[in-house]
């Protein structure tokens, strides 16, 4: 699936990286847990996470992620979000919550991070 | 012959927590060692890096970037980690709430470090420090 088709069944706004949503998306993550996504997420993931913090976008670069989808109407600050377009690294805030927002990519055919995985 | 960096963590500064790691995550991929390879010791680097700001009140992150491989030696002089066999267990933290709160602190952090590293020696003493050393092979596991 594409970005822009999550951005679609998100009902998302696009905080960053309006150029990047032709970005294919195979894998998701939800979790606010860093350090979980550093030790689950597989490269090209999205993540949606409830945390608006720099840790999120540093994790990102770290973790090779492709978007973030920030959940429950979450937006971050500007100076996060102007590193993620330094990084090109799409930014999508939805209304949705966590469990909302997975289970509706999950239902659209988008796989999770299978533990052990790399 | 090496390329070395080195890069000092200031304690509890969470603004510029990762930056080392993200520096050092560039000159790997600059100098064109695998994608794979690279991505194993930018997780490594940065939950040592984390540890250490949140852990130990900021510390040293060193990278040594050989032809077959890179070393990479984290350390402070905080507390020391008095039981090494206890962190090293997936879950196990003493991380406050509010490092909880950044999305740190879920007792991961040693676990992938093991996890992501080819070799990985610890020397922690109570009161004087830890020391860390990763050894990433620049062998892609894609090959
Ligand atoms: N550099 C360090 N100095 C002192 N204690 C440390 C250090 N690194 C790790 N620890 C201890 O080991 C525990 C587990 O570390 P880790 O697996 O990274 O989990 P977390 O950082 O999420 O707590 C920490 O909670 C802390 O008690
Ligand atoms: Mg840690």
């Amino acid at each position: 699936m594409l970005l822009q088709d999550i951005v679609r069944l998100l009902d998302a706004d696009v905080l960053c990286g309006q150029d990047l949503l032709d970005r294919k998306i195979e894998t998701c993550c939800g979790s606010d847990m860093m350090s979980d996504v550093l030790a689950f997420c597989k490269c090209n993931s999205l993540l949606c996470t409830g945390l608006t913090n720099i840790q999120v976008v540093r994790t990102a670069d770290m973790t090779e992620l492709s978007a973030i989808v920030f959940v429950r109407g979450k937006i971050p600050s500007d100076i996060i979000v102007a590193e993620a377009t330094e990084n090109n690294l799409p930014m999508l805030a939805t209304e949705h919550t966590l469990f909302e927002a997975c289970g509706i990519l999950y239902q659209a055919g988008l796989k999770g991070c299978k533990r052990g995985e790399k | 012959m090496s390329v070395k960096l080195n890069y000092a963590c200031e304690g509890g500064n969470f603004d510029v927590a990762g930056e080392a790691s993200a520096k050092i995550k560039k000159t790997l991929q600059r100098i064109g060692i695998p994608a794979d390879v690279v991505r194993r010791i930018a997780i490594g680097t940065y939950e040592a890096e984390m540890n250490v700001i949140i852990h130990a009140g900021g510390g040293n992150v060193c990278a040594e970037v050989f032809p077959d491989k890179t070393i990479i030696t984290v350390s402070d002089e905080g507390p020391g980690i008095p039981d090494i066999k206890q962190a090293l267990q997936e879950g196990w933290s003493t991380a406050p709430d509010y490092v909880r709160q950044m999305g740190f602190g879920a007792g991961m952090g040693l676990p992938n470090m093991v996890k992501c590293s080819d070799d990985i020696d610890i020397q922690s003493t109570v009161g004087k420090g830890t020391n860390i050393v990763m050894t990433f092979k620049h062998k892609s596991e894609d090959l």
